[in-house]
């Protein structure tokens, strides 16, 4: 398929953008927001590797940027598996737990979009990032 | 198409494929279908990293963790742990050697710091074999911005303007080359790109085409479109096998998409390259010799003027550039000359790639703004000398520079501070040397190497350097008179002055510039018939120690020429005139009792 202008070339670029992103946003870590799931033995258990895709699906959908999602090791939150940890630059890190369903949306449009933090689903408010 | 969390970039680069690094991608994909990952994830072979003495490179996106000496064992690990339980693999990151920390990140190093890549740009960041990839990454937007908003004579004012100079060596305006090529009236005009990488220990080139060929390519065409060319030719050594299949691959997908051909994003713009096989000749990287051989004809060089801007392929107006010096156009014309004039120093532009080899800890490709100091790049970046021995010179330039001594190596990096320092830029070879390096001996394999690349067309060249070596040869010998010296400097400066191309005339650079440096050397091998740094075998002569010789008979018994004497617990003697100087006995002494010349 030739590509015949300008415009052309900038629509393939942006049907490959997201796929590459990923390594860009890898680079620049002091501007991106941070997701950080639990994939320890409890968290897959609890079905951490569902939420974790769930992230990437609705974070694309909805055309996010700047947000990588990272698989971590455990919390220390075994019981309330699972936990998601949530780092936006110049903010205090927020630990989620028992994310589950729909709260993967809820977090994405409440607190990584308007900056509302959850307070049903917090565990713990804390300084020291899991990574 | 599935969303994948997460992308295993592999170095799919000469150094770490010969370490295995295609069979530990394919073991990456078998071992994630295994435990059905293979939709989440991503593995993707990319270019060079240039960290090149800790391969194979394992980069894991984004979580932006860098793994060094990856095994085909280590595969199942890194799955297992760090892609399905989130742990970090940590016996697998890089650990600083001075500190002791290890650094999940590349750019906590002091490898990569103070780097900073145009050339390299997509390097490790693309798959090279994609073109959708490069395009992701505003690849071929310089090329439709060239055709379809700038004359070709913007872009020839621009890329003069930034300032980029000829990176093989040289160090000529790329844009004055292009202007020059413009000028002439003619049917048919030629854009070459110069791949044939001869200077023993640089690697840049190949990097970059086996990395990201689609610069190239692009670059080509900008230049094409410039000059008035329709046809490109790379001329490529032949012992690049994994460079030109990619490089294949890359051309064939920018023809699909119309980047290459006929009509050009609609401009009335034809341009189309083919690539040229090389035998490998060092004299092929000088331009004349280089069309030459491209015509089919032998290779080897001919007076200049006629210039090929003038008279080239073909006897067409052709120019030739380096494969770094087009890796850094596409950028320019994106973000323009201001910017590429913003970095490096006032004469020199923008950065160079070194291939840092020899006596350092970090070996690889390391690319930096022009005017950082050749201190910076071997103790900062380069991680200093290996086994803490000191510092005793670096090459650049390869067979056409010279050494640098310590005294310079605060010495500011650019094509004309170089000069003054008696070495030269030449293509990026960075060759590190620490005490046990005989100055002399350094000297006689840079002969031997530009003898035997001679193209033997014109006498000084033919039989200068082959004297000249022959000299050094008597020298490493003990066999040296201090006529010798005179010879070597009245021969050095009469085939510099005489030589028809830059082959010749820069070939006793290195035994003009170690002369003057380490004259104390030469003196030594002459005067005093010994090696100081111990390198040359036929003067170097291992003694035993008898206070600390206690007889264990372990350097008796692993001489290759039975040459040690000596009973059980008693002390042992070397006998010097059977003795090859192998090093053996000084490497089996665990009471330090052999003393090495």
């Amino acid at each position: 398929m030739p590509v015949k202008s300008l415009e052309e070339l900038k629509k393939i670029r942006e049907a490959h953008i997201k796929k590459v992103k990923l390594r860009a946003s890898g680079e620049s870590a002091d501007q991106t927001i941070e997701i950080l799931v639990g994939m320890a033995t409890c968290g897959i258990a609890a079905g951490s590797r569902d939420v974790l895709n769930a992230f990437i699906d609705l974070i694309d959908e909805k055309s996010l940027t700047d947000i990588k999602v990272i698989q971590v090791g455990c919390m220390g939150y075994c019981h309330s598996e699972p936990t998601v940890q949530v780092n936006i630059p110049g903010k205090e890190p927020i630990i989620y737990g028992n994310v589950k369903g729909d709260v993967v949306e809820i977090i994405l449009d409440e607190h990584i979009q308007n900056g509302n933090i959850l307070d049903n689903y917090v565990l713990i408010k804390t300084f020291n990032s899991a990574l | 198409m599935a969303k994948q969390r997460t992308h295993i970039m592999v170095c799919g680069g000469t150094g770490c494929v010969s370490s295995q690094s295609l069979e530990i991608v394919d073991k990456f994909k078998e071992v994630l279908i295994e435990k059905d990952y293979q939709d989440e994830i991503a593995v993707i072979k990319t270019g060079c990293f240039g960290f090149c003495g800790q391969g194979p490179i394992v980069k894991i996106h984004p979580d932006n963790v860098f793994y060094v000496k990856v095994t085909l064992d280590d595969v199942r690990e890194i799955v297992e742990e760090h892609i399905i339980k989130g742990r970090t693999v940590g016996r697998l990151l890089y650990k600083e050697p001075e500190t002791k920390k290890t650094l999940p990140k590349h750019d906590d190093m002091g490898f990569y710091k103070k780097q900073y890549r145009i050339a390299l740009r997509n390097c490790g960041l693309i798959n090279p074999e994609d073109i959708n990839e490069y395009i992701a990454f505003s690849g071929y937007e310089a090329l439709g911005k060239a055709v379809t908003e700038l004359s070709p004579d913007q872009v020839i004012d621009l890329v003069k303007t930034s300032g980029l100079r000829g990176r093989g060596g040289g160090g000529f305006s790329t844009g004055l080359k292009w202007e020059l090529t413009r000028k002439p009236p003619a049917d048919e005009k030629y854009v070459i790109c110069n791949a044939d990488e001869g200077d023993p220990g640089a690697f840049m080139d190949r990097s970059i085409l086996e990395g990201d060929p689609h610069s190239v390519i692009e670059a080509m065409a900008i230049a094409g479109y410039a000059i008035g060319a329709s046809n490109g030719i790379v001329y490529i050594r032949a012992e690049y096998p994994l460079a030109i299949k990619r490089l294949e691959i890359a051309l064939s997908q920018a023809r699909d998409y119309g980047l290459l051909g006929k009509d050009i994003f609609e401009s009335g713009f034809n341009f189309d390259i083919e690539i040229k096989l090389g035998a490998g000749a060092f004299v092929c990287g000088e331009e004349t010799a280089l069309i030459h051989s491209v015509e089919g004809n032998r290779g080897e060089p001919t007076k200049k003027p006629p210039y090929p801007s003038v008279e080239g392929y073909q006897k067409k107006p052709t120019s030739v550039n380096n494969v770094e010096t087009f890796a850094n156009v596409p950028p320019i014309v994106l973000k323009g000359a201001e910017w590429f004039q913003s970095i490096g120093t006032e004469k020199s532009k923008g950065t160079k790639v070194f291939a840092l080899a020899g006596k350092v800890n970090n070996v690889g490709l390391v690319e930096v703004p022009m005017g950082t100091t050749l201190r910076e790049i071997i103790y900062d970046i380069g991680g200093g000398i290996i086994d803490g021995k000191a510092f005793k010179a670096v090459q650049t330039g390869g067979p056409s520079g010279g050494v640098i001594t310590a005294l310079d190596l605060d010495t500011p990096i650019d094509y004309e501070s170089l000069k003054a320092i008696g070495s030269m830029m030449g293509s990026g070879g960075m060759i590190v040397m620490d005490e046990d390096d005989c100055m002399v001996n350094i000297a006689k394999f840079y002969l031997d190497f530009t003898q035997d690349e001679s193209c033997g067309k014109c006498t000084p060249c033919r039989l200068g350097t082959k004297r000249m070596y022959e000299i050094l040869e008597k020298i490493t010998e003990g066999k040296g008179t201090m006529e010798d010296i005179d010879k070597l400097r009245s021969l050095g400066q009469t085939i510099k002055d005489s030589a028809l191309c830059g082959l010749g005339q820069t070939a006793p650079n290195p035994v003009l510039s170690t002369l003057e440096y380490f004259y104390d050397e030469y003196l030594s091998h002459i005067v005093d018939k010994k090696c100081p740094a111990g390198a040359c075998k036929a003067l170097s002569k291992y003694k035993i120690d008898p206070e600390k010789c206690i007889g264990c008979t372990a350097c008796a018994r692993v001489c290759p020429v039975n040459c040690i004497e000596g009973k059980p617990k008693e002390v042992h003697i070397i006998d010097e005139s059977l003795c090859i100087a192998c090093g053996a006995c000084y490497t089996a002494c665990r009471f330090d009792a052999v003393i090495k010349p």
